[in-house]
């Protein structure tokens, strides 16, 4: 038997010594910096013609409150609606049917095409263009009555949205392997059911973070039905500078609140990955 | 006299330019196990899914069971039957596929369950005693709660055989089943084939496995160009084929 081949010289043994650690001294530096001018700001805002006071005050009074309660109200009932728009709509993109594919491109086309604030005015101000509206003979009414400012924020918010939110559904629903569609189909699934078991539950997974997105930017897009008088939490803080003149303190409010709204929501959406996350976290075998 | 469970007459299907087949005809007997043998892009692949109807059919037509699948002949012309008719249809047959397809939000007994339960509206208690009768067959057993993502890939393709048997079909159709596979993981995937075989079961095997073809198939067909170039008893063509083509495909194959 021949023995083990010696190992060669000249390679001293590492074992034991650590890594120095580095001293980042860019990091500590610019680090420094950032909290200098943070500082200054923060001094600037301090010293400059704001009443703290008043934000104080009208943190949490009774119509600023209100206010947020509506934004989150229309916010959350819009994007339900937006949702739902996207995911019929998608559906209608990726049909084989082209009167159903060209529906939905046109839909795609015109509420995307046009500035939500243009579309918030034409639903609130609908009553111009068509004096009564219903079912003739069955049901009419006027559209003054009908057409408050809610039902229009939220026909206008919702249905924009609807708009966006099927591009992200059809996106997601691309992002799903043929191979899935194909094994559906093979065990006797037709494609709505096929969609509604096997895709859509996948594609919620690609679609969770964009949507998370869109409804950030929903809360905010709620500002927009101030102008027809939903009396969401920048409407309300409107009306109080209007009476008080505290425009900045007022101004000031309505962001925090919607800074609030928004740091809640990012923990929210972590919980909902998780859920649909199920069956793709690798596991030891 | 018995009649085929499955008849191929004179079916071609274009993708494009390229003649995927070229009016193939063939017999599938009930209780035969027919490999499918040739070079990819030779059409048997395309023929399987024709069969399950996964791709539509040019010219020519497929009975499955005695029944015209995927149209409707009335006075002469033929009509597509509806979608939820073609679901009906697929029923019959059971799909294997190279890459598994399992569902990935559902475990493995999710997986079983979800036809019989949502297609065919079975009672769930009955479903799952035969999902997981199922599973035991097919030596997973102890991997009903687990997600596809945790099974290797010999697992993975065995809990998609149960789930095409969970469906009861009278066909089971197996589109390359071990291709994928590291290959220290095929032979569990074919043992389960031969064992499936040996109860009884009507399949089409599109393989590259010539030693499972040899050992288990009662019938061999190698196809070149979208048509069939030689069939016969599996000891016949893979030992003494007739055909030059079938003989130059064996030699690089081996």
């Amino acid at each position: 038997m021949k023995p083990a081949p010696a190992l060669a010289e000249g390679f001293p043994d590492l074992s034991g010594m650590r890594i120095a650690r580095e001293p980042h001294w860019f990091r500590w530096l610019s680090a420094a910096l950032i909290v200098l001018v943070l500082a200054a700001i923060a001094r600037a805002f301090a010293a400059g013609q704001i009443e703290w006071s008043y934000v104080s005050r009208f943190l949490t009074a009774k119509v600023i409150l209100e206010g947020i309660v509506n934004t989150m109200v229309m916010a959350v009932l819009a994007m339900a609606l937006g949702i739902v728009l996207g995911i019929v709509v998608a559906i209608m993109r990726l049909s084989p049917n082209p009167v159903l594919k060209s529906v939905a491109a046109g839909y795609t086309w015109l509420f995307r095409g046009t500035p939500l604030i243009l579309q918030l005015l034409l639903w609130f101000n609908l009553a111009l263009v068509f004096p009564t509206i219903g079912i003739p003979g069955v049901w009419t009414a006027r559209a003054v009555d009908v057409m408050t400012p809610f039902l229009a924020a939220l026909l206008g918010l919702g249905i924009n949205q609807g708009a966006y939110t099927s591009e992200v559904m059809r996106a997601g629903m691309l992002s799903v392997d043929i191979g899935q569609y194909e094994a559906a189909h093979a065990i006797g699934m037709g494609r709505l059911r096929a969609l509604r078991r096997i895709i859509l539950p996948q594609a919620m997974r690609v679609v969770i973070p964009p949507l998370g997105n869109e409804f950030i930017g929903m809360v905010k897009a709620t500002s927009l039905a101030s102008v027809i008088q939903y009396p969401e939490v920048l409407h309300s803080a409107e009306n109080i500078y209007y009476a008080n003149s505290r425009v900045i303190e007022l101004l000031i409010v309505a962001g925090l609140w919607y800074l609030l709204v928004v740091s809640i929501l990012t923990p929210l959406q972590m919980l909902l990955e998780r859920r649909f996350a199920r069956g793709t976290m690798q596991f030891a075998r | 006299m018995t009649k085929p469970l499955v008849a191929i007459r004179s079916v071609s299907k274009n993708f494009g330019e390229f003649q995927a087949l070229k009016t193939v005809s063939l017999d599938v007997w009930p209780g035969e196990v027919m490999c499918l043998i040739g070079a990819s892009g030779s059409g048997k692949t395309t023929l399987l899914r024709c069969i399950n109807q996964l791709t539509a059919i040019d010219s020519g037509g497929i009975w499955l069971d005695g029944e015209l699948l995927g149209v409707r002949e009335q006075g002469g012309r033929l009509y597509r039957l509806t979608e939820r008719e073609i679901g009906r249809q697929r029923l019959k047959t059971g799909m294997v596929f190279q890459r598994f397809n399992l569902f990935p939000h559902k475990t493995a007994l999710e997986n079983i369950t979800e036809g019989p339960l949502q297609v065919q509206g079975r009672k769930s208690d009955e479903v799952r005693t035969e999902a997981l009768e199922l599973l035991r067959r097919v030596g997973l057993a102890a991997k009903a709660a687990s997600y596809p993502a945790q099974l290797s890939g010999g697992q993975q393709q065995r809990v998609a055989i149960a789930r095409a048997l969970a469906m009861k079909p009278m066909l089971m159709l197996f589109d390359e089943p071990t291709s994928a596979l590291d290959p220290e993981l095929v032979g569990e995937v074919l043992a389960v084939m031969k064992e499936l075989a040996r109860s009884g079961m009507t399949m089409m095997v599109v393989t590259h496995e010539l030693g499972f073809a040899r050992e288990v198939a009662d019938r061999v067909v190698y196809m070149d160009q979208g048509a069939i170039v030689e069939q016969g008893r599996a000891s016949d063509v893979l030992a003494a084929p007739r055909e030059e083509r079938t003989k130059a495909f064996l030699s690089a194959v081996i």
